[in-house]
């Protein structure tokens, strides 16, 4: 039994003591813990704040960016005039078709749905911003489609132009003074008349998945860039993938200790440290003006992006080689393996696991990395989906910057869903990893 | 995509030749494998590697060579009035018309004869040089492929010479990390040495006024330009600090709380949210602080009577700092981690209390790992480039005010480097001149970061 498994036996009677503990040693005490309890409470504060940012952080995100997945579009009665498409009658052309002045059966079928408000040019000009101004390449394409429909009067579906999408989403306000906001009262006025018709509505924006970038906000997408962003990882995995683990094999495995391996190691940590935007520098100054090689071209932010995640594979595949037990290579060269067969039979394959973890999370990374990118081109603006290595492209996190720059109000929640679409990505990559290590990991 | 069709048919080749290999030594051996010094597949290995390698070394050095050698060859057969008097970096514009107009792109200079014809041989040597350079690749592959497999015999070391050629291929590939670091400095330095023939090294490193401009005409107004990337600095480290302040208390605190406090549900909730933090790319957080924080500062400097500029560099360092408490914090974490366990029951067994032992012991006992963790969080800060692209200034201005908009040393490399350039410029080569004040300053904190851990670090087992 020890003392302090005893009963309380209260202060000893009378002396000194008696006297001084109850007053200044509890006080002490009292203060002590109550310091105890602060320093928890920052700590826990901490974590509290770091989690509070990433709330607000996805929050502001999801809250600007979940309308961009839906788009308004207005039904109009579009008349497809003959004299308009077809002018010499017969056989309808296909070279009339496509010259046609579709903006006009637009503008035509607007002015007929408002009859009173053509009578300013200020007016009609407003009223034919009312749609899209894409409007003429989604009747061009009807016609292209079914030339029957020549002569006719149909109902069509037209996106909304972009401001007012915003509108109708209720990202503009209606209560704000006219002077502040980007859509009028009187476009305000047709946009009720049409609601009361029944003649608005919002569908899915497929565009978004399946556009490249345009200038206007309704017919921006992502699948350009996100074409652009698996082109350039390939050739990301492809470089890094070998080079790293076989980085890793040798300096893990065969290497002697001394100063030049030495060297290669304290190397390998300081690259992992060199700012990101370096690398954009050394693509610019070596693979652009050096080598010549193509401008903006997924090729060169492969290469570029793979010396970058080099080290992060190359650290990740030493520790997963690190982890297999020295029993098993003793044991394979016990057997007669040659060192390269004891490497590529048994600590490979057994560190395989740790080893992709490593690459997949190196990928990630590169799927987020904007900064080297600028620097060698894949900034531009390109409509046209990337079809090779060499061609001009850009990347998913580079399109989320360059809306970010754009002024309209409607790339605000476009650049928040490609980012909610990115970060669907890096979670998504992230969770194989978990699962593969979850799965496949040994503990030895 | 021609060249990688190239590329593949060698590699192609390289793997019938594994199968040749394969099937001969089993041949000559007489379907017996125990005849054989190395297993069949070594054998295959063996003219495997004597087909793809030569070929694809070939088709590299081709590759990299061509191009010097077809572009002197149109620039040499060019009128000799054209290029006469032409500087190294008008010669480089007129090669850079002909290649246009060679591709197909629109061209200044389409209309000048010499021009259209320089173009076209331009496209007849690139398309003869591809030429030859696929019956060359070819042909060595084939060849090394039917030397190898004649050379077969029974008693060839075949895994011996396979086993020597991978240590050696692993040699190469482990040397990749080091030509990397080679080309960056070399890169930065040849460019920065451009750079400083034109503007002086003290000039630079010593100017306060940074407005980098190359005039057209030298008769133009502010015709100089001026390049002291001081405010730059003060710029970075303003905003690195504003940082600092917020990213060393609250990533320090948790790291302490989760190894010291924490029990396992909090942990469980609480890494993951901090490595989600850390997998945020950091155009997200420009993007946040660009279009959130920076907006909430501004109304809430107007509602208590404080003129804060919407490209604050408060906005930025803040969402900066937040970008790096996981960084913090999982750095410190470790080295929390590593501090033994008897140090705290020691403290304990005196009667400290918890908190009394983290402040008195464990955090001196990690002090040398955190303050190399918070090296390494500053230099992280340092050449962090999104954020500060998207939230913080493009004009320089010396202030030490947070409230005021700053720009940092990534932002004009970026501005300076986005879009086309032309290499002469002191303008596009003070972005290496930056580049390299940049590696070297990072490349400086991860150094004495080591050195720090390396010569205060208590060892205790």
């Amino acid at each position: 039994m020890t003392d302090a498994a005893m009963p309380p036996t209260g202060p000893p009677p009378g002396g000194v003591a008696d006297i001084r503990r109850p007053t200044i040693a509890h006080a002490h005490l009292r203060r002590r813990y109550a310091a105890e309890r602060r320093f928890k409470l920052y700590g826990l504060a901490s974590i509290a704040v770091a989690g509070l940012v990433l709330l607000l952080l996805i929050g502001s995100i999801v809250s600007k960016g979940y309308s961009a997945f839906w788009q308004y579009y207005v039904q109009i009665d579009i008349t497809f005039a003959a004299e308009e498409l077809n002018p010499n009658g017969g056989q309808v052309e296909d070279t009339t078709v496509r010259s046609a002045d579709y903006l006009k059966l637009v503008r035509d079928g607007l002015k007929h749905a408002f009859p009173d408000a053509t009578k300013s040019r200020r007016d009609r000009r407003a009223l034919y911003g009312l749609v899209s101004a894409n409007s003429d390449v989604v009747l061009r394409n009807m016609v292209l489609d079914d030339p029957s429909i020549i002569g006719t009067t149909r109902n069509v579906w037209l996106k909304l132009s972009d401001d007012m999408d915003t509108f109708a989403k209720g990202n503009i306000k209606r209560n704000l003074p006219e002077s502040d906001r980007r859509v009028s009262d009187q476009e305000i006025g047709w946009y009720d008349i049409l609601a009361s018709q029944d003649r608005i509505t919002a569908r899915f924006n497929i565009d978004l998945f399946r556009n490249g970038d345009s200038r206007e906000p309704e017919e921006a997408g992502i699948y350009g860039a996100l074409i652009g962003s698996i082109l350039t990882l390939t050739v990301t995995l492809l470089v890094s993938f070998p080079i790293g683990v076989m980085t890793a094999v040798y300096l893990e495995e065969f290497a002697p200790k001394n100063r030049w391996t030495d060297l290669i190691e304290v190397n390998i940590n300081n690259l992992a440290a060199v700012p990101s935007i370096v690398f954009g520098l050394l693509g610019l100054a070596v693979f652009l003006n050096f080598f010549g090689l193509p401008r903006s071209a997924p090729l060169v932010g492969g290469l570029v992006l793979a010396l970058m995640t080099l080290p992060t594979i190359i650290i990740t595949a030493r520790s997963a080689l690190k982890a297999v037990p020295p029993s098993i290579r003793e044991a394979a060269l016990g057997l007669g393996a040659s060192p390269l067969q004891v490497v590529a039979h048994h600590v490979l394959p057994l560190a395989m696991p740790g080893v992709l973890t490593g690459t997949i999370i190196g990928m990630a990374q590169a799927l987020g990395e904007t900064a080297p990118l600028l620097m060698i081109g894949m900034v531009a603006f390109i409509v046209d989906v990337p079809q090779g290595f060499t061609d001009p492209a850009t990347v998913l996190p580079v399109q989320i910057y360059i809306w970010a720059d754009s002024p309209e109000r409607a790339f605000v929640e476009r650049t928040s869903a490609a980012i909610m679409i990115l970060l669907g990505f890096l979670v998504l990559m992230n969770l194989v990893a978990v699962v593969l290590r979850r799965k496949f990991e040994r503990r030895w | 995509m021609q060249t990688l069709i190239l590329i593949g048919a060698v590699l192609g080749l390289g793997l019938i030749g594994y199968v040749m290999g394969r099937a001969r030594s089993l041949i000559i051996a007489n379907n017996t494998v125990k005849n054989l010094h190395s297993l069949p597949s070594y054998y295959g290995a063996y003219v495997a590697l004597w087909a793809g390698l030569p070929g694809l070394a070939l088709l590299a050095a081709w590759l990299i060579i061509q191009p010097q050698i077809v572009e002197g060859l149109v620039m040499g057969g060019l009128p000799a009035a054209l290029t006469a008097d032409l500087s190294g970096a008008q010669r480089g514009l007129l090669l850079h018309d002909i290649v246009n107009l060679a591709t197909g792109n629109i061209s200044t200079r389409g209309n000048e004869p010499a021009i259209v014809a320089a173009a076209e041989r331009y496209n007849d040597l690139r398309h003869f040089g591809f030429m030859l350079m696929t019956v060359a690749a070819l042909a060595i592959t084939i060849s090394g492929l039917i030397v190898a497999r004649a050379k077969i015999t029974p008693t060839m070391r075949a895994r011996n010479s396979v086993e020597k050629a991978i240590n050696a291929i692993l040699i190469v590939s482990s040397l990749i990390a080091v030509l990397t670091t080679l080309g960056i400095v070399l890169s930065l330095i040849f460019e920065s040495i451009r750079f400083f023939a034109q503007v002086p090294f003290q000039d630079f490193l010593f100017g306060m006024d940074w407005s980098p401009q190359t005039a057209l005409r030298a008769d133009q107004v502010g015709s100089s330009g001026a390049f002291g990337a001081v405010p730059l600095f003060a710029g970075t480290l303003l905003i690195t600090v504003i940082a600092m302040l917020v990213a060393a208390p609250i990533g320090l605190m948790s790291a302490i709380y989760m190894a010291e406090y924490a029990d396992p549900r909090v942990r469980a909730v609480a890494k993951p949210m901090l490595e989600v933090l850390a997998g945020i790319p950091t155009v997200v957080y420009g993007f946040f602080a660009a279009l959130t924080v920076a907006p909430f500062f501004r109304g809430f400097g107007e509602s208590i009577g404080l003129d804060v500029s919407s490209e604050s560099a408060l906005a930025a360092g803040v969402v900066m700092g937040i970008m790096i408490i996981p960084f913090v914090s999982s750095l410190s974490d470790d080295v929390i981690n590593a501090v033994p366990q008897s140090l705290r029951d020691g403290s304990y067994g005196l009667g400290a209390t918890h908190s009394e032992t983290i402040r008195n012991v464990v955090i001196p006992a990690a002090l040398p790992g955190i303050v190399s963790a918070l090296l390494l969080a500053v230099s992280r800060a340092i050449g962090e480039t999104m954020i500060v692209v998207m939230a913080a200034g493009l004009s320089a201005n010396l202030t030490i005010n947070p409230l005021e908009a700053v720009t940092t040393v990534t932002v004009q490399i970026v501005t300076l480097l986005v879009g086309d350039q032309e290499f002469d410029s002191a303008k596009t080569l003070s972005a290496f001149a930056l580049g390299l004040t940049l590696f070297v300053i990072t490349l400086g904190l991860n150094v004495i970061a080591l050195v720090v851990v390396r010569k205060y670090r208590e060892k205790y087992d």
